[in-house]
């Protein structure tokens, strides 16, 4: 597993990636840098565009416009030479159901031209490694979404590809599995993979190195998770109060607030805009005969989530 | 062109059909239920079949004979001969489908009141058969222009003979089964085909698969190579209970059956593949294979004689690979011709295919775009 020939180790570079389907704009000017041997995020709601700008990455979508350089290859042009440095897990499970585990890696060791000596002993390992020991007979359309998902990840990583893509991986799996999942991810990232993953989950955004937040198919921020998270510092609030849902009426309606999202008993508040949020909170509060307790809280993925979208949509709010 | 990847993709077709209980049901099945089905024949009169004549007496009787003949509408001259043993080779080429002889003593055996011609028939067509019944039944006394001139007496069975090459008992299953060997694939090959491609699009294989290093070609080819296995089985099934069932006769090599079997079935595996880059769905995939089927039936010659068909028709059949394939079986089967004698046929078959696959490979595309 080699860093690619691009120098300083940057995977992916994309400027000014467009998708247009019809009048649609997917994605509009994506501009992006993923650096190799790092678990990198791609946050977003469905249909932000996160699939498109995968399947551009890997040459399967042809870009209305924009330049796209993996792995010192020039996509789409080269995608050909790319596709076997490469591993892409698909969104929806790929993989043929009515093949055994063991069919099913058998099938992608060839196809993905594992030397023909070492595929049954890469075969073998794969099984051991992601615990179908006692299942490669098993019919893949049989199993569980967390063993599918294991096992779409193990066909994924096959050749030992440089730079892995998944789109929403774990979307159909259970807490515990996706656990596991993150742990295989990042074994992959030391042992010197890129992986790009796309996901709508906070908490899975969190544990990437590097984030790249997209929203109706434009890059609204991207950083590591505590660059993000650390921008949004005196912005967020949990407000206690006897009648959240009264208290949350009252915040909705002041102009800089840009969201409240109640939980369980509580309100979390995100504020934008300048000055003491601290007393400004407490007056509107107050000033409707509301008792309440407010106090800063740390900022997370989801407030910077909102934070950004929030922004990008003022602006054409007030045109309309 | 990688042998490992074509051979991971074949196998992994044999393995899910190994798997897949309805489709393995319908390879064995579907030749049983027709065979059985369409054992029973199918009768139709028909005007302008090919013919071929001879004439060796060539008397004003004997014109005039030939003559009645032609204007019956049932028969249009292709071809003069100059001895009944060349219409009998015209015949067995499949040039023409019915020949009319009239023999040197033809004024002789009328006075006598023997047998003043005969037709010679390829019996290998039901449809064609009956059509030279008819034709006999053109009265001798006025084809005779001295009307004075009576008949001595009058033969049994009538003054012309029929003689019935190919299938003497005049039985329909002798042309119905040789004819499934090529309704049958039609059916089911371009079907199996059909939903191939389109079915790992449905499922979502496809975007794995086109991510991978696979080729256009390699997957292509992958997916038709286990279906000629399937078809030549399907193939043996006809042959068999053909044999077993209605003692269909093979005249000529048992190996030239299977070659022709083949070539049709490639040109159908591959008609289907193209349907399948094409199609949205299964259910599309389906109907599109129906679009074919059906114009293969009815105008490739199995069920109603090609001769009596239209010119457009004709032109359109000329299109299908199951007309080809008809002219060659029968001709293989019931005549004992070779595939050398009927190359213009085995010609039509190899580029159907070729042209289908290439517009296959080439109209799939590794792209979601």
């Amino acid at each position: 597993m080699s860093v690619n020939g691009n120098g300083n180790g940057i995977a992916i570079r994309a400027h000014g990636l467009t998708k247009r389907f019809g009048s649609l704009v997917a994605v509009d000017h994506v501009d992006l840098e993923v650096p190799s041997r790092h678990v990198y995020g791609f946050l977003g709601p469905n249909g932000s565009g996160k699939s498109t700008t995968i399947r551009m990455l890997c040459g399967l979508l042809t870009p209305s416009d924009g330049e796209i350089d993996v792995l010192g290859l020039s996509i789409p042009k080269q995608a050909e030479a790319l596709r076997s440095r490469i591993g892409y897990m698909t969104q929806k499970f790929s993989l043929f159901e009515d093949l055994s585990v063991r069919e099913n890696l058998e099938f992608m060791a060839a196809v993905q031209g594992v030397p023909k000596a070492r595929a049954p002993k890469r075969v073998d390992e794969l099984i051991e490694q992601y615990h179908f020991g006692d299942r490669q007979k098993q019919l893949a359309g049989t199993m569980s979404g967390g063993q599918k998902q294991r096992l779409a990840l193990a066909c994924a990583v096959i050749h030992d590809p440089e730079l892995l893509f998944l789109d929403e991986p774990t979307s159909a799996v259970d807490p515990e599995s996706r656990r596991d999942f993150w742990e295989k991810l990042f074994e992959l990232a030391d042992a010197g993979t890129t992986l790009l993953v796309s996901t709508h989950l906070m908490d899975e955004a969190e544990r990437c190195h590097r984030l790249a937040v997209l929203n109706r198919g434009v890059l609204v921020a991207d950083g590591t998770p505590i660059e993000l998270t650390g921008a949004l510092e005196g912005h967020t609030f949990v407000v206690e109060s006897a009648d959240p849902r009264r208290a949350q009426r009252v915040l909705v309606a002041l102009p800089d607030v840009l969201g409240v999202a109640q939980v369980g008993n509580a309100l979390r508040v995100l504020i934008h805009g300048e000055g003491d949020a601290l007393s400004h909170l407490k007056e509107a509060l107050a000033g409707s005969g509301q008792e309440a307790d407010v106090h800063p809280a740390p900022p997370n993925l989801e407030d910077v989530f909102v934070a950004v979208t929030r922004e990008k949509r003022e602006p054409q709010e007030r045109a309309a | 062109m990688s042998w490992r990847r074509l051979w991971a993709i074949v196998l992994k077709e044999l393995r899910q059909l190994s798997r897949d209980r309805v489709t393995l049901a319908m390879i064995v099945g579907i030749p049983v239920i027709q065979l059985v089905l369409f054992g029973y024949a199918i009768n139709t009169n028909l005007r302008g079949l090919d013919a071929g004549i001879v004439d060796q007496a060539n008397t004003a009787g004997s014109r005039a004979l030939v003559m009645d003949m032609l204007a019956t509408g049932v028969i249009s001259p292709v071809a003069r001969a100059d001895t009944p043993e060349q219409l009998i080779a015209m015949l067995r080429r499949g040039e023409v489908s019915i020949g009319v002889a009239v023999p040197p003593d033809f004024e002789r055996r009328r006075i006598d009141g023997r047998q003043v011609a005969q037709i010679m028939v390829d019996g290998s067509d039901n449809v064609v058969q009956s059509a030279a019944v008819q034709l006999a039944q053109v009265p001798i006394d006025s084809a005779t222009p001295d009307r004075r001139a009576p008949l001595v007496s009058t033969p049994a069975g009538g003054p012309i003979s029929i003689v019935s090459f190919y299938n003497p008992q005049r039985r329909s299953a002798i042309n119905i089964v040789p004819g499934l060997i090529g309704v049958i694939p039609t059916m089911t090959m371009v079907l199996f085909t059909g939903i191939a491609i389109v079915r790992e699009r449905e499922r979502g294989n496809m975007e794995l698969l086109i991510a991978t290093p696979l080729s256009s070609a390699e997957l292509m080819i992958g997916k038709v190579l286990p279906y000629i296995a399937i078809g030549l089985v399907q193939t043996s099934v006809i042959l068999a209970l053909g044999r077993w069932l209605f003692t269909v006769p093979i005249n000529g090599s048992l190996l030239e059956v299977y070659l022709a079997a083949g070539l049709l079935i490639l040109a159908n595996l591959t008609l289907g593949l193209l349907i399948s880059t094409r199609a949205q769905s299964q259910f599309q995939a389906m109907q599109m294979t129906f679009f074919v089927f059906l114009p293969s039936i009815l105008l490739s010659g199995f069920m109603f004689p090609f001769a009596g068909m239209p010119k457009v028709a004709q032109w359109l059949a000329e299109i299908l690979p199951l007309t080809h394939f008809l002219r060659l079986i029968r001709g293989i089967m019931l005549r004992g011709a070779s595939l050398w004698e009927l190359w213009v046929d085995v010609l039509a078959l190899a580029a159907f295919t070729l042209v289908m696959m290439t517009a296959a490979i080439l109209r799939f595309r590794k792209r979601l775009d």
